[in-house]
C-alpha cells in the first residue's frame, strides 16, 4: 500500500486545496499518469500518482485544503506491474518533490476507517433495509471507500427495472456537521454561480415577466413514443424523450409568431431569422444553456440528437463557446425533475421561455365523460414589453396543436 | 548556462495558443525542447480558471458575444480575466525541475520580471501580499495564472500596457473588486513588442537563462 501525499509545491506552500480527482477507488492507475489535481495561490497542478496499482482509498474530498503531507489517498501495489514497458522512468525525475526539511508538525489525518466499507448514512442503512439489500455486496464510491446513497441506487437499478433517468437523480445529502461545530459555515460563490446570480437578477430587472400556462394532451405523443422507442434505440443509439417533440412544437408556433423569436436591445427588437432552441440542461453546481441551432430545420431523430449531444458535452464541460450563444427562444424541462408547473425566468436578451412540467396520466372530462389522458403543463414566461398576452397564448396555442395533432413519422 | 526560447507570435487567437502550449508542454516535458516564453497578443477573450468550476455559461456568453468578446473556460489556475489587444501576454513553458522545485518562488519570480519591467518605465509597482499579480498602488496591472503538470509550466501573465480598460467592466478580475490598470493610463506611451523585449531580457535575469530568438526550422 502506497501513501499519496498533499505534495510540498514550494518552499513557502504550506497547504494546497485538492480541486480534482482523476481516478476514482478501485480504478487502475499507472505510475506517473496524473491522479489529482491541486490549486495553491493561482496555480494548479496535476499531480502524477507515486506508484502504480489500483486506487483503494481517497481520503480528501474535492475542494477541501490541507496540509502538504497529509495523505490524501492510498494506492495498492499490484506487484507484477512495473513502469510500462520501454519507457524505464529515469530516478532522478521522481514525481514527488522531495522534501528539502523535515514537514512542519501539520496535523495527522484522520485514520482511515476501520470497516472497509466505511461508516454507513441513515439514509443508506434506510434504502437497504427498504429493498432488503445485502451491504456488504456494495461497492462504496464515497470518500474512504463509503458506501453513498448512489452505490445503493446503482446497485438497486442494476438489478432490478430501468434505471431512473440521471437527471432525476437525488444529490447526495450532505453529512451532518460534527457536533461542536460553528453554526454557519460561509463559503465565497464559484465563478459560475455569481454568473448565473448575476444573469438572473439582471433578467428579472430587465423583463416584464409575465407566465401563462397550457395544458397539453400528451397521449398521442405517448403511444407513438411508446410504439417507436425500442426502433428509435436500435437505429440511433440513444432514447427518444419528449423533448424533440416540444423542440419541434416550439419551432413550428415560432415561425407562425416570429415574434417571440425576438430580442430586445434597449429600445430596439432585433428579429432573428433563424430559430435556435436553447435547451436549460442543470449541472452538477449550475445550468447551462446548449443552443440547438436551426431548430425548425431538423427532424424529431436529429433534435433528439443535438439534445443529446448537447446535454452530454455540457455535463462533461466539452461545449464551445458558439454552442452557448446565439439563442433565440429557450426551453427548460424541470419535469424530469416531477415539477408540475414553473415560472422560468426569461434567458436575456430573448424575450421568452416555456417550461415543461411532468408528463402525467390525470383524469380530464372529455365529452362529459372522465378520461384518462397523458397530460403535461407548459408554462411561458415572456417578456411583456414586447409580448402581449393573446400573442403569448395564440404562440402557446401553436404549441398545443402541433403536440395535440402530431402527425410525422418518427423514425 | 540554460536557454530559452523566445518565441513573439503577435496577435493570436486564445484556442490556437492554447493548442500550441499543450503541444510544446507535451514536447518540453519528453525533453524535445528547450524552455519557451510565448510572447504574444490575444483578440477580445474572457477567460476562465478552474476554481470557480465555471463553465460557458449563457448568461453571460450572451452578453460577451454582442460586445464581440470571445469566452473560454481554461485549465489554469485563478479566477476569471480578460485578455485583448494592447495587453502583453507570456506564456513560459518552464520546467520547473531545472530551475527550482518551487512552486511559490516561481509565481513570485514571475512577477519579479514584471516588476523590473515596469521599473524601466519609470512605473513603481510592487506585490500586494496574498493577492498573487503585480500592483500599482492597488490597481491591478498584471495578472497571473499558472498550470503546473509535472513540473513544467503553462499559461503565465498578462500585463496591460495600452489595454482599453472599459473591457474589464464585464468581469470581477480574479474575483477582486480592486480596480485595473495599465501603463498607458499611468501615463507610459509604449509599444507591446518593446515592452515585450524589455520583459524577455528581465525574465533571462530572473529565471538565470539565455534568452534566444527561436530559429526557424
Amino acid at each position: 500500500m502506497t501513501d499519496v501525499v498533499m505534495p510540498q509545491m514550494g518552499e513557502s506552500i504550506v497547504e494546497g486545496t485538492l480541486t480534482k480527482w482523476l481516478k476514482k477507488p478501485g480504478e487502475r492507475i499507472e505510475r506517473d499518469e496524473p491522479l489529482f489535481e491541486i490549486s495553491t495561490d493561482k496555480v494548479d497542478t496535476e499531480i502524477p500518482s507515486p506508484a502504480a496499482g489500483v486506487v483503494s482509498e481517497i481520503l480528501v474530498e474535492e475542494g477541501k485544503t490541507v496540509g502538504i503531507n497529509t495523505v490524501v489517498a492510498r494506492i495498492k501495489e499490484s506487484g507484477t506491474v512495473a513502469g510500462p514497458e520501454g519507457t524505464p522512468l529515469p530516478p532522478a525525475s521522481s514525481p514527488e518533490p522531495p522534501a528539502p526539511e523535515p514537514p512542519p508538525p501539520a496535523p495527522e489525518p484522520a485514520p482511515a476507517p476501520a470497516e472497509p466499507s466505511g461508516p454507513l448514512s441513515p439514509l443508506v442503512r434506510k434504502l437497504a433495509r427498504e429493498h432488503n439489500l445485502d451491504l456488504s455486496q456494495v461497492k462504496g464510491t464515497g470518500a474512504g471507500g463509503r458506501i453513498t446513497k448512489q452505490d445503493v441506487e446503482a446497485r438497486l437499478a442494476s438489478a432490478a427495472a430501468p434505471p431512473p433517468p440521471p437527471l432525476a437523480a437525488m444529490p447526495p445529502m450532505p453529512p451532518l456537521p460534527p457536533a461542536g461545530a460553528p453554526r454557519t459555515r460561509i463559503e465565497p460563490m464559484s465563478a459560475m454561480r455569481m454568473k448565473i446570480a448575476e444573469h438572473m437578477v439582471l433578467s428579472k430587472q430587465t423583463s416584464a415577466h409575465v407566465t401563462t400556462i397550457h395544458r397539453v394532451d400528451m397521449t398521442k405523443l405517448a403511444r407513438m413514443r411508446e410504439r417507436y422507442k425500442a426502433d428509435f434505440q436500435a437505429s440511433y443509439g440513444f432514447s427518444l424523450t419528449y423533448m424533440p417533440f416540444l423542440t419541434r412544437a416550439a419551432a413550428v408556433a415560432l415561425r407562425h409568431f416570429p415574434l417571440l423569436n425576438a430580442s430586445l436591445d434597449g429600445n430596439n427588437i432585433i428579429h432573428h431569422n433563424e430559430i435556435n432552441i436553447g435547451i436549460a440542461v442543470a449541472l452538477e453546481n449550475g445550468l447551462i444553456v446548449p443552443v440547438v441551432r436551426g431548430a425548425d430545420e431538423k427532424t424529431v431523430a436529429g433534435l433528439q440528437r443535438a439534445i443529446v449531444d448537447l446535454a452530454t458535452r455540457a455535463r462533461s464541460r466539452q461545449l464551445k463557446p458558439d454552442e452557448v450563444q446565439g439563442g433565440t427562444f429557450s426551453i427548460t424541462n424541470f419535469g424530469s425533475y416531477g415539477s408540475l408547473v414553473g415560472t422560468p425566468i426569461i434567458n436575456q436578451p430573448q424575450v421568452a421561455i416555456m417550461g415543461v412540467g411532468t408528463v402525467e396520466k390525470t383524469p380530464v372530462v372529455i365529452d362529459d365523460a372522465i378520461a384518462i389522458r397523458s397530460i403535461c403543463l407548459l408554462s411561458l414566461s415572456f417578456d411583456h414589453r414586447l409580448i402581449d398576452g393573446a400573442l403569448a397564448d395564440q404562440f402557446m396555442s401553436k404549441v398545443k396543436q402541433v403536440l395535440e395533432e402530431w402527425s410525422e413519422e418518427v423514425l | 548556462m540554460r536557454k530559452c526560447c523566445l518565441r513573439e507570435l503577435g496577435r493570436t487567437d486564445y484556442g490556437q495558443a492554447l493548442e500550441l502550449q499543450h503541444q510544446l508542454i507535451a514536447e518540453r516535458q519528453q525533453g524535445l525542447i528547450p524552455d519557451q516564453l510565448l510572447l504574444l497578443e490575444h483578440p477580445h477573450v474572457i477567460t476562465l480558471g478552474r476554481n470557480g468550476h465555471a463553465n460557458n455559461l449563457l448568461a453571460s456568453a450572451e452578453v460577451l458575444s454582442r460586445a464581440g468578446i470571445a469566452f473560454y473556460p481554461t485549465d489554469r489556475g485563478g479566477d476569471v480575466t480578460y485578455h485583448g489587444p494592447g495587453q502583453l501576454v507570456g506564456y513560459p513553458i518552464i520546467d520547473l525541475r531545472e530551475w527550482k522545485r518551487d512552486v511559490g518562488a516561481y509565481v513570485r519570480a514571475v512577477e519579479q520580471a514584471i516588476i523590473d519591467t515596469l521599473a524601466d518605465y519609470g512605473i513603481s509597482a510592487s506585490r500586494i501580499p496574498k493577492l498573487t499579480g503585480v500592483w500599482v498602488d492597488d490597481r491591478k496591472i498584471a495578472a497571473i495564472g499558472v498550470r503546473i503538470s509535472r513540473w513544467v509550466t503553462s499559461h503565465g501573465f498578462a500585463l496591460n500596457v495600452s489595454t482599453d480598460l472599459n473591457y474589464f467592466q464585464y468581469i470581477v478580475p480574479c474575483g477582486l473588486t480592486k480596480p485595473v490598470t495599465s501603463m498607458a493610463a499611468l501615463g507610459v506611451r509604449a509599444g507591446l513588442h518593446e515592452v515585450g523585449q524589455t520583459l524577455a531580457a528581465h525574465f533571462g535575469r530572473v529565471f538565470d537563462c539565455e534568452m534566444g530568438e527561436l530559429i526557424h526550422d
